[in-house]
């Protein structure tokens, strides 16, 4: 019985199983092997010891200013991103009037395929006629350059990327729904303002989920490539500070074809991710209410 | 929780009519902050539309005019004449269509089997799927490159299509949630009556979580419908160019016909606007319960 059940449930995972080993695990060794290589696409690859790695930590500037740009872009737009949608669905939970049209309204900026949002921002940071810079010289204040300025390029994609903060919001209006208000109900009691009840109530019963946001936010923003490939014409301009990891490691592999090169940044990669995750469930898995299994 | 709900009843008349006020005013800051965050939500929905009905000398004007002038659907006419935009249409539709179905099928047959089947290893597998959740794609893009390319699929669809039939785990975890929630004593009863496991999969379950089902249709339309690095590293010609590639064509280096690409975008995202309408409440709970019982 138990031993045909086991076999039942390979039988139903196999696909995954398969794609696994297919898509996963396989190239995972295969990158790592390749990251000792100079394969290049195509021909022989040939054993280069830690030459990739060397090269990217102490001869690649490149290298470095794709980190941090994405450390940037990072550091601040998530943070940012998780503040705005936890905003946004504090407010819609307040019982008000025609919550599903202002849900709806937030909400549907985060479905709009990266490459269509990017022209369209675009459009409106566009120096000389974009209608951003029009509404700033209308009440006087100082103009930029948005995205085709150094300093202002990364900026301005963190605020693109606040439009779509709408989708975090519809998860944190589903924690914040499932808080029982026979907990708001006791602390009214004891005398508790809104501010101790939000501090003290809102944020830890809902604190799974913005764990949850939390970490798939910065895996999403560890990938940041569309956007930036679009406004930057596919050179991560101006003056590669648009350049984001995984941009970088696109134009190695696919443009330059580095394949070896490339690999070695998709471990790096990989390991950074690793850290960072383990990092955050340090830190905050213990404190954070998770329903995990039966 | 019954001596709460009673004490409530007891104080709350006394307590409402003093705060009556600063309900009231409480109220009002909360009705105009939504409304000023849905002006603001919806106005690049309102540009893209407006450019698009500009002519191109009305599109590059500054100071902008707010609403066309007159309302000028030829940009919808040149889309389909800049590019052969019929053709991208078609092929996007072709590999979302393919990808929704191997989603579909292989992530609901997976979800089961980690859901129900208890097999030996089934908890170390699903910690692998969850693990697999936090692994940027990118790291393994390489090597499942050299994968296809080896097998001659390049330019072809088949590397967007065929691994969607090898599951994804965000699907499966979101499916396995789903059909955890069915009461056991079905399955128990068809079991009775002589149904394999799978004809209670394909007979019971299935039925019973066609919203879930939905959901997952749904959300991976908009992911294969959206995905711009996939199409961008296996597509070369631009008789293949998905939607996502093909409104890049609108946009050279230095000359952009703004008026059609925004034609363009709104196009591309018309489908997605539509999906959502019709199927509104099975993104937004799909969406809640990953984050929710993650």
């Amino acid at each position: 019985m138990t031993k045909s059940r086991t076999f039942v449930f390979y039988m139903f995972i196999l696909p995954w199983l398969l794609g696994f080993f297919i898509f996963t695990a396989g190239p995972m060794i295969y990158s790592l092997y390749m990251s000792f290589t100079d394969y290049s696409g195509f021909g022989e690859a040939h054993w280069v010891g830690l030459e990739n790695y060397k090269k990217i930590f102490t001869d690649d500037p490149l290298f470095w200013q794709a980190l941090w740009n994405t450390f940037f872009y990072t550091i601040i737009g998530v943070p940012l991103g998780l503040v705005v949608g936890y905003m946004l669905a504090v407010l819609l939970n307040t019982k008000v009037k025609f919550m599903g049209i202002f849900r709806t309204i937030f909400y549907l900026p985060s479905i709009v395929p990266a490459v269509a949002s990017s022209l369209l921002w675009i459009l409106i940071f566009q120096p000389e006629f974009g209608i951003a810079n029009a509404i700033l010289s209308f009440f006087h204040l100082p103009t930029s350059n948005w995205l085709l300025s150094e300093a202002m390029v990364k900026p301005t994609l963190i605020i693109m990327s606040l439009w779509g903060a709408g989708g975090g919001m519809v998860i944190y209006l589903a924690g914040l729904q499932s808080v029982p208000s026979s907990l708001y109900e006791a602390a009214e009691l004891d005398g508790a303002g809104k501010w101790h009840k939000f501090w003290h109530i809102t944020v830890p019963m809902t604190s799974n989920v913005i764990f949850f946001n939390l970490i798939m936010g910065l895996i999403g923003s560890f990938q940041i490539f569309t956007q930036a490939y679009v406004v930057s014409n596919g050179n991560g301009g101006p003056n590669y500070k648009s350049l984001f990891y995984v941009f970088y490691l696109y134009q190695e592999a696919f443009k330059f074809f580095k394949m070896g090169y490339a690999s070695a940044l998709a471990w790096i990669l990989f390991v950074i991710i690793l850290i960072v995750t383990v990092i955050q469930f340090k830190i905050f898995g213990k404190k954070v209410y998770y329903e995990f299994d039966e | 929780m019954v001596e709460l709900a009673e004490a409530r009843v007891e104080t709350k008349p006394v307590k409402m009519r003093s705060m009556k006020r600063g309900k009231r005013i409480e109220r009002i800051v909360i009705y105009a902050l939504l409304i000023i965050l849905s002006i603001v939500f919806i106005f690049p929905f309102f540009w893209l539309v407006g450019t698009s009905l500009k002519p191109e000398s009305e599109a590059m004007a500054f100071p902008p005019s707010l609403l066309p002038k007159k309302w000028d659907w030829a940009n919808y006419k040149e889309v389909f004449e800049i590019v052969p935009f019929a053709k991208y249409y078609i092929n996007s539709l072709i590999v979302t269509v393919g990808g929704v179905i191997g989603t579909v099928i292989s992530c609901t047959i997976v979800a089961y089997g980690f859901a129900r089947i208890k097999g030996k290893g089934r908890d170390f597998w699903f910690a692998v799927l969850l693990a697999t959740m936090m692994l940027p794609p990118q790291v393994t893009m390489i090597p499942v490159y050299m994968i296809f390319s080896k097998l001659g699929w390049i330019n072809t669809f088949l590397p967007l299509i065929v691994p969607s039939f090898f599951g994804n785990a965000y699907y499966i975890f979101l499916l396995r949630q789903f059909f955890k929630t069915i009461p056991r004593e079905l399955e128990e009863s068809a079991y009775l009556d002589g149904c394999g496991t799978f004809g209670i999969f394909w007979r019971i379950i299935i039925p019973l979580s066609i919203p879930s089902v939905i959901t997952v249709a749904l959300l991976s339309f908009m992911g294969y419908w959206n995905d711009f690095l996939g199409p961008l590293i296996y597509l070369n010609d631009e008789s293949k160019y998905t939607l996502a590639l093909g409104i890049l064509q609108f946009k050279g280096a230095l000359i952009v016909s703004w008026g059609p690409m925004m034609a363009a975008s709104v196009l591309v995202l018309l489908p997605l606007i539509i999906l959502f309408f019709v199927g509104q409440k099975y993104f937004i709970s799909g969406i809640a319960t990953t984050g929710v019982k993650g």
